[in-house]
């Protein structure tokens, strides 16, 4: 399993990475939020914590804690245009239902 | 589910959920709407594209009024149902509307002491009701574009609108069904869009130059916050004025009289709108124009005539730019940056002579046209709480925390200081002791832990609360700090609903200096705060267990305690309270620790007995019901 980018999310994260000039890569993660019970949490990182777990693809670095790699394991990360807003989105296939306002999910 | 961006470290936002927020231009001659997507501020068109939508309200007999767009012509051949410039009769008295002189075509009624109202064919509207016309419209463009119901909208107006006028324009959005966060002057919306709030402090020069009036503002920004240091202007002095000009010009060469019709004269002023937009850009500009007697004129305006045309136009200025740094008290070089607002500032003769008089170069970057609405939008955005921590502007937050005293004469703080308002935080509390029916909510001010240590703002009553044991009454108090700084108070028991308030302005009499002196107490109080919480929370803590004990002992301390057992109760009791009143909280702790073991086998037992004393004289079934 793992983490996979499509190619329109590694395209963006490399250019958010070059724009800022430094960083390691990306986390994923979650966190309890929302209405819910989960949130997803999407950073860059400078240095990976020694827990964590990396995953390489499409040239950008991704890491996981452990903890939320349950959660989000087989995720793929895209980026999309819905209407005026763009954005990453998460395809993971561990969701069973998401809140209503979009923020949270559980599994 | 909702798109994300890539956050820094540890600055995953809270809410990812976006709100919808807004900012309006409600301009005296053209309005627009704004709004933050994704991380840039821009304005939104509606389905043709047009950005500006004209204030213009036409009032039709027997249909909706129409705004905007194509409304514009009728100013002319409908003028009493088409009101334009409504933004100049807001919060006026009639006597002010005839001060302004007799150039509007608008028959005005006074309906006893109210405001004047304007007469149309669909009947007698305030210009508050007028102006709400507009807002709906632009409220409309703003939900079709983002997809969602409006959270709030920042309005601009002008640095020297008096309260009766923000009034007005608040009432104008009330009545769109806006809620207005803030109302914002157009020279700091200005000063936002081109983010001088984020630069050094500094003074700035906002130059304005709109289609009717012309403004020159002087903010000062310090600590996070933008001060009008000074304004002036021309409230009869714009874009028209140079088209009138350029169509006096015109009638000139074109040899036609002014006596010539309605339509005609309109034509031309048309013509030289569209000569002056189009010489921003080139050196020349032909027309072609229809005389009353049907003969046809040709000609062309070059732009060097056309600057000699408006130079006169554009001093008119220059004099309140020279007014404007005399009230404030300061000279040309003490300056930072020049920004240019309005479309007429697109005018190159514009910005060489303005840039020439405060000798700097003045900023142009953004649509003169969508400076003040793209601000605003950038302050909706921050204002409704799109942006987390750090991101947020100073520009008005609650300068101490707000809170209410609970039991032990502690601080339960409900809007923590540097909130930005307005802001509203609820939180339930409940009642101390069994059969209570009203509760006292003091509202304090102040960082420190003990009421005693903070400023006490109000303190008020909530009676009517139904008797019920310690515990199990829900009462919320909300407090909301509105814009300007006021704060209400509310409480409301949650089963009955019964509620009362009170409405207190908190920075009133504190300067700045007890502000700081008030901060400075909290850090080097703050371990001595956080050790009298703690014990003022264990004395409460053990009062709530006495109270309770004391109650369980008289009712069934008798039936279920043999007299070995209460004896060494009353003991962990008596030790309780003798150290109940000391400062000592960790003897507090261990007596409560000791009593708590020791009452453990009489509450088991009353539990027992409970619920005994329930389930006799009940059959199986009538508790079972499956």
């Amino acid at each position: 399993m793992g983490i996979t980018l499509t190619e329109a999310a590694a395209d963006h994260v490399r250019r958010f990475l070059r724009k800022r000039g430094r960083g390691g890569g990306i986390r994923l993660g979650v966190k309890t939020s929302g209405c819910s019970g989960l949130a997803y949490v999407l950073e860059v990182f400078d240095e990976p914590e020694p827990e964590d777990v990396v995953f390489e693809h499409r040239d950008v670095k991704v890491v996981v804690d452990p903890k939320s790699l349950i959660y989000l394991d087989g995720t793929e990360l895209d980026f999309t245009r819905e209407g005026l807003n763009e954005g990453f989105k998460f395809n993971n296939p561990n969701v069973k239902d998401a809140c209503g306002c979009g923020e949270s999910f559980n599994v | 589910m909702a798109l994300m961006q890539i956050s820094e470290p540890g600055e995953a936002p809270r809410a990812a959920r976006h709100r919808h927020a807004a900012g309006i231009d409600l301009g005296t001659t053209n309005s627009l709407v704004a709004a933050v997507i994704g991380e840039r501020a821009v304005t939104l068109g509606d389905e043709q594209g047009n950005q500006l939508l004209p204030s213009v309200v036409r009032y039709l007999a027997g249909g909706s009024p129409r705004v905007g767009l194509g409304d514009q012509q009728f100013v002319h051949d409908d003028p009493h149902n088409t009101i334009s410039s409504v933004k100049r009769f807001m919060g006026r008295g009639v006597e002010d509307i005839q001060k302004l002189g007799d150039r509007f075509p608008y028959e005005f009624v006074q309906a006893g002491q109210g405001m004047p109202r304007i007469r149309t064919v669909a009947g007698d509207f305030s210009p508050v009701e007028v102006s709400a016309e507009i807002l709906k419209a632009l409220k409309e463009r703003a939900e079709q574009a983002l997809g969602g119901g409006l959270e709030g909208v920042v309005i601009t107006v002008p640095a020297y609108f008096d309260d009766a006028q923000r009034q007005a324009t608040k009432d104008a959005a009330q009545l769109a069904g806006l809620n207005v966060l803030r109302l914002l002057n157009e020279p700091t919306a200005a000063a936002i869009a081109y983010g001088l709030d984020q630069g050094a402090e500094g003074i700035h020069a906002i130059y304005d130059l709109g289609g009717g009036t012309f403004d020159i503002s002087i903010l000062r920004f310090s600590k996070g916050v933008f001060e009008v240091l000074a304004t002036a202007g021309d409230s009869a002095l714009g874009g028209d004025d140079i088209d009138r000009v350029i169509a006096e010009w015109i009638l000139e060469q074109a040899d036609i009289g002014r006596d010539a019709d309605q339509a005609c004269l309109q034509q031309i002023v048309h013509h030289a709108r569209q000569a002056k937009e189009t010489l921003t850009e080139r050196d020349e500009v032909e027309f072609t124009i229809e005389r009353p007697d049907g003969s046809l004129w040709k000609g062309a305006l070059s732009r060097p005539v056309f600057e000699d045309l408006v130079r006169p136009i554009i001093k008119r200025t220059l004099a309140p730019c020279k007014r404007v740094l005399r009230d404030a008290d300061i000279g040309v070089n003490d300056i930072c940056e020049v920004v240019m607002v309005g479309g007429s500032t697109r005018i190159p003769l514009v910005r060489d002579m303005v840039g020439a008089f405060f000798q700097r170069q003045p900023h142009v970057d953004i649509d003169p046209d969508k400076v003040v609405a793209i601000g605003a939008a950038i302050q909706a955005d921050i204002l409704v709480g799109n942006k987390p921590g750090d991101d947020m502007l100073l520009l008005d937050v609650i300068p101490l925390s707000l809170g209410i005293e609970t039991m032990g004469g502690l601080v339960e703080k409900l809007i923590p200081r540097n909130t930005t308002i307005p802001v509203t935080r609820a939180q339930k509390f409940t009642t101390f002791k069994d059969g209570q029916t009203a509760m006292a909510i003091h509202v304090v001010q102040g960082e420190r832990e003990l009421v005693s240590d903070n400023r006490s703002l109000a303190r008020f009553k909530l009676h009517g609360i139904p008797p019920m044991v310690a515990g199990a009454a829900h009462i919320q108090v909300t407090f909301q700090v509105d814009a300007d700084g006021l704060l209400s108070v509310s409480a409301k028991e949650l089963s009955t609903g019964v509620e009362t308030g009170i409405v207190v302005k908190p920075s009133y009499g504190l300067s700045e200096e007890e502000i700081e002196h008030m901060l400075r107490d909290s850090l080097t109080h703050a371990s001595d705060d956080i050790n009298a919480r703690r014990l003022r929370e264990y004395q409460v803590e053990a009062e709530r267990a006495i109270n309770v004990l004391q109650v369980a002992l008289d009712e069934s301390g008798e039936r279920l305690l043999s007299a070995e057992e209460r004896a060494r109760i009353d003991e962990a009791l008596a030790a309780l309270e003798a150290v109940q009143g000391g400062d000592d909280y960790l003897a507090i702790k261990e007596a409560m620790a000791h009593l708590d073991r020791a009452t453990a086998e009489f509450a088991e037992r009353r539990m027992n007995a409970s619920i005994h004393d329930a389930l006799t004289g009940h059959k199986v079934d009538e508790i079972c019901p499956d």
